[in-house]
């Protein structure tokens, strides 16, 4: 223990103050980031527009001002959902919080799963779209906001997982023309910008189709971004399968496992588990590449933030109104990628058990 | 570069549906629909945004909606979808929208060959130059050797450098992509002077900390006449969105407003009672109501009164009049007899 301290105590002052220039620099990179932090402090709270504050205010304050946010947050997270409705913005929200939740705990894993993943999708989608039960109908042309990132970014993963996890096997696969048209539509999709096949798929591919078939924006994106992040994911997925010793499957082979068997009992369960940081990594990509849609005018998070900004009375405050969502989407990508390290951590304490 | 590979697609896109615009008679499509479908801009301070209730607002905003006065007599009748500058043309052609109210610069290349038709101007814009008050700047002479922030790849590149090398004078470029960093850079005094579409400039000064302290200068060096973009197949629609935005332009003239339009109608010219509909004709020949002009003018208000609410001196992009005002107060404005 005592010795542990000490060369604890070696490791942390030597480097940073011995010899004498370590010591000069750390002093000096301090005062700087100190230096730093009181301007921001200044910039951020003691100087600026706190809420609840008044916009008269802000042109006047030399900090930041945070009233945008009190002004404009029902716009940057709800976007041009009809106000009256949003309570089902809101319900939507709350069903994919306890769905993402109750899925998340080891505990709870079953088949029970895909009937509540069943049951909160066509929940969220009457919610979103209503038309039945009484709710009144909203074009999907008015989902925006946090919610359409949610859905883009769930809708991608729920619809890119079991594809990928199929093009990855396929990319696997002894039957040669399989195997060649996996890695052909793999490539094809890794060698396109996703904002070019946003960009067809919602401008070009309408010019084809006849004038009675109207596919919702919304879903061309989503098909879109879903098919691309299965490319990844299979990507992912691919690494798991390559690191898994060739006499696993000559084994299960032995025992009488026929190939889906296999991959189902043997396979996947270890490749899914080495691959999960590549399947996060995807993931936490894609739901940032959601924001792209506005290309195709569609507003996600991020594009109605830029809708809030072009509020010419607004307009100087943008960077108060970026910070705000750049901080919604740390929280996102940051619990995601905390609960994968957890995860991973708890599947290699379950396999040594 | 991923710019201009959109670029060049929206060129193909565009020129592959030149020709296969979808036929029929639109306003038929519209009625049956019941609203009228604008593409508008995703965002642009005074023209279309939108306010923190989600509605849209603004002077591209209101053309559509008086379009939709004059069709349904309702200008509420609308629907809108935000179009960006890449797909904007396209989404017209294909249908998704009826109109674009959606500050798109006229041009022969554009007229000409994406079977689209500007149905008139209601807004001239241009290249302007804003400079600090205190370099003490009053015309582009004094411009000359100075270094000039300006958007990258947009028409400003080209513009200001014909403009310079036909005067002789010399200017050093920083083309800047993005908006924020651009004027970032212009009023952290990295460049001497910002150029954009005098519009534009406006926006950009609302957001400094003093907008008082720049000014935007008189001259105007390039022409970028605005207005509402139809397909090319339909001429009677493009007649109704033709004189909606005359019959705007033909109300400031004869100086009726949404306050006084009732009383105008009851008592006015004769001129003013064919505008308004009480001496029929317009609307027959248009193929909509007789009152048409009188929704218009009744729901949206003249062309000035637009013009103030959101882009001129009532809003806080404080826009004057310029080559906007009508032809008889020396401005552009010159709406043929109805």
């Amino acid at each position: 223990m005592n010795t542990a301290r000490s060369s604890l105590r070696h490791r942390t002052r030597s480097p940073f103050f011995h010899p004498w220039h370590n010591a000069a620099i750390t002093v000096g990179l301090s005062a700087f980031l100190l230096y730093l932090a009181w301007h921001l402090w200044r910039w951020a709270v003691s100087e600026a527009v706190l809420l609840p504050g008044r916009g008269a205010e802000c042109m006047q304050a030399a900090g930041a001002c945070w009233s945008i946010v009190q002004e404009k947050w029902r716009l940057i997270l709800f976007g041009f959902y009809p106000q009256a409705e949003l309570w089902r913005v809101v319900a939507v929200l709350a069903v994919v919080a306890v769905a993402v939740g109750i899925s998340s705990v080891p505990r709870f894993w079953s088949r029970h799963l895909l009937t509540l993943w069943a049951a909160a999708i066509v929940s969220v989608l009457t919610l979103l779209s209503g038309g039945v039960l009484g709710l009144r109908y909203v074009s999907p042309d008015q989902w925006s906001g946090l919610p359409l990132t949610v859905v883009l970014s769930l809708g991608a993963i729920i619809i890119a997982l079991p594809l990928g996890i199929l093009l990855a096997l396929a990319r696997q696969s002894e039957i040669i023309p399989l195997r060649a048209a996996a890695v052909a539509v793999i490539e094809l999709i890794r060698g396109i910008p996703l904002v070019t096949a946003l960009f067809v798929a919602s401008v070009v591919l309408p010019l084809f189709l006849p004038a009675e078939v109207t596919i919702p924006k919304i879903i061309r994106a989503l098909i879109c971004i879903a098919v691309f992040l299965a490319a990844y994911v299979a990507e992912a997925v691919r690494a798991g399968l390559q690191w898994i010793p060739g006499g696993q499957k000559e084994a299960a082979a032995a025992l009488g496992l026929r190939y889906w068997r296999t991959q189902q009992l043997v396979i996947l369960p270890q490749a899914l588990r080495v691959s999960l940081p590549g399947l996060i990594n995807a993931f936490l990509d894609f739901l940032q590449a959601t924001s792209l849609v506005v290309i195709i005018g569609l507003f996600d998070l991020l594009g109605t933030t830029r809708a809030a900004i072009a509020d010419t009375a607004w307009q100087a405050f943008y960077l108060e109104a970026y910070l705000a969502v750049a901080a919604i989407y740390f929280v996102l990508c940051f619990s995601i990628s905390k609960y994968s390290g957890w995860l991973e951590a708890y599947l290699r304490r379950s396999l040594k058990r | 570069m991923r710019n201009k590979l959109l670029t060049s697609l929206v060129a193909c896109t565009a020129l592959l549906v030149a020709h296969q615009a979808s036929a029929g008679p639109t306003l038929e499509k519209i009625k049956a629909r019941g609203e009228l479908v604008c593409g508008v801009n995703t965002g642009l301070g005074g023209f279309s945004v939108a306010d923190s209730a989600g509605e849209w607002t603004g002077f591209d905003v209101d053309m559509c909606k008086a379009i939709a006065a004059s069709i349904f007599g309702d200008a509420s009748k609308v629907r809108f979808v935000p179009t960006s500058e890449q797909v904007r043309f396209t989404a017209l052609q294909a249908g998704e929208v009826d109109v674009l109210t959606r500050n798109s610069t006229w041009t022969l290349q554009r007229d000409a060959g994406l079977g689209l038709d500007w149905a008139g101007i209601n807004f001239y814009d241009g290249l302007a130059f804003m400079v600090p008050v205190a370099a003490g700047i009053a015309d582009l002479k004094s411009l000359d050797g100075a270094t000039i922030c300006m958007n990258q790849g947009s028409a400003a590149e080209v513009d200001t450098r014909n403009y310079f090398t036909t005067h002789g004078m010399t200017y050093q470029p920083l083309a800047i992509e993005n908006q924020e960093s651009l004027n970032a850079s212009f009023f952290s005094g990295r460049c001497d002077a910002i150029t954009a579409d005098s519009s534009n400039l406006a926006a950009i000064r609302t957001t400094a900390e003093k907008p008082e302290d720049y000014v935007v200068l008189p001259e105007i060096i390039s022409k970028s006449p605005l207005g509402p973009v139809v397909r090319k197949d339909d001429p009677e629609f493009t007649a109704i969105v033709r004189w909606t935005l005359n019959a705007m332009v033909t109300a400031e003239e004869y100086g009726v407003t949404s306050a006084n339009v009732d009383d105008m109608k009851a008592n006015g010219s004769e001129s003013v009672k064919a505008l308004l509909g009480v001496n029929p004709g317009a609307g027959k020949a248009l193929g909509i109501s007789e009152d048409w002009a009188y929704n218009i003018v009744k729901q949206i208000g003249n062309y000035g009164e637009s013009f103030e609410r959101n882009v001129g001196a009532g809003s806080p992009l404080g826009l004057p009049r310029g080559a906007n005002a009508l032809w008889s107060k020396g401005g552009l404005l010159y709406a043929p007899p109805m």
